[in-house]
């Protein structure tokens, strides 16, 4: 019962993008296509993966006061391994996603479910938590990342799902669309929470 | 793209205005929405970036050609860049408190948040990535750094604005905030194309 708890968690009610708030770079640029979405949150799950499950194990044997750094060189392996697999495995991606795959590493999610999570509790109970807030925000950046494809684009996947009638509305693939999208989903998430604690 | 035969000036605007780290790249947004409902907060992280920045890219610069590139271990950039940054940023904040106890008190606590600003790590990768020399890559940092400066004290100063304007419940906050910082990058993309950058 816990442990299900620990994954469904990150879905909607402690979402790491909508609730914390962390992790917006990445979020917001890399969510101009749903393609480039997926491939993020691919690279960022097994980021949160690995380093919640390798820093739960060794909890036990990190001093606290040097616990930071250690976790920085974990999380920062991780994101080597990945960094260099999409570069050897998916080339086109790597080089869209560009500096935001070595950001990961920075990535205040990663970070915080480290120090907040994996260094406190068991291996299971970690990974539980580290698939769940993956899952939570592979979500809403593919999401956003189809969102502003099928208005900015008219495609999904690349596949094309817009009447041909319809006249792209180029702002959404640009700069400010991320932003606006973003702003209109926490609003929509607030609303609904808001409602649900009218009710309770 | 950025390149080293461009003008120095070039580089610098490229860096600060069209391509502004904040509103058109995306990079260092948890600090740019965390602390910008204060003016005087948004000013000081502002400075303290601009300069931990290039502090950082300096050293770091030199680590990757000098250290990383001849012993060919060009894959550990990311942790040693990490911790060069955090080692990096606990030494200023001793050496400031020692020498200038005037500057570590209007910078405070932002010195030792900046380790995990996403901005500062981001500079020194992208002075490796577009191969920019020394010299071209310092000019280059001082623009992201501007950059980072102007854009979050704009903002700050229109939240403060806002905080007094009715909004509608849904959008109290985050949401609104995002909204304007929408806005806010409509018009940096306006410069796009200027200059040919």
């Amino acid at each position: 019962m816990k442990l299900t708890q620990e994954l469904t968690k990150g879905f909607f009610k402690e979402n790491p993008i909508l609730i914390i708030m962390l992790g917006l770079c990445a979020t917001l640029a890399c969510s101009t296509s749903a393609t480039d979405a997926l491939g993020m949150g691919a690279a960022f799950t097994f980021v949160m993966i690995g380093s919640n499950v390798v820093i739960s194990s060794i909890r036990k044997l990190v001093p606290n006061q040097i616990r930071i750094p250690l976790y920085i060189v974990v999380i920062s392996t991780f994101v080597t391994i990945i960094d260099y697999s999409m570069k050897a495995w998916a080339p086109a991606l790597s080089r869209s996603l560009g500096v935001f795959v070595p950001l990961i590493v920075v990535n205040c999610i990663v970070m915080g479910r480290a120090e907040a999570f994996a260094g406190k509790n068991g291996v299971l109970a970690s990974l539980m938590d580290g698939i769940g807030m993956s899952v939570g925000f592979t979500a809403v950046i593919t999401l956003i990342g189809s969102i502003r494809e099928i208005l900015g684009n008219g495609t999904v996947f690349g596949f094309q799902v817009m009447p041909s009638v319809y006249q792209p509305i180029l702002i959404f693939i640009l700069p400010p669309g991320a932003f606006l999208v973003l702003g209109f989903f926490m609003a929509a998430h607030k609303r609904i929470t808001n409602r649900k604690g009218g009710a309770a | 793209m950025i390149s080293n035969n461009m003008n120095l000036f070039l580089i610098f605007f490229s860096a600060m205005v069209v391509n502004n780290i904040l509103l058109i790249r995306f990079i260092a947004l948890c600090s740019f929405f965390g602390i910008s409902n204060n003016m005087q907060t948004s000013i000081g992280m502002g400075m303290a970036v601009i300069f931990v920045m290039v502090m950082a890219t300096t050293v770091s610069w030199l680590i990757f050609h000098f250290l990383l590139v001849p012993f060919h271990l060009e894959f550990l950039r990311t942790a040693a860049f990490i911790l060069t940054i955090a080692t990096f940023v606990q030494f200023e904040e001793m050496f400031i408190r020692k020498t200038f106890p005037a500057l570590y008190r209007a910078m405070g606590i932002y010195l030792p948040l900046i380790v995990v600003n996403c901005a500062v790590l981001a500079a020194s990768f992208l002075v490796i990535d577009y191969n920019l020399d020394y010299i071209p890559s310092i000019v280059y940092t001082i623009g992201v750094g501007g950059g980072y400066f102007l854009a979050i004290v704009l903002f700050a100063g229109i939240r403060e604005r806002i905080s007094m304007a009715p909004v509608s419940r849904s959008f109290q906050g985050y949401p609104i905030a995002f909204i304007t910082a929408s806005l806010m990058s409509l018009a940096f993309l306006g410069f796009k194309g200027l200059f040919g950058l």
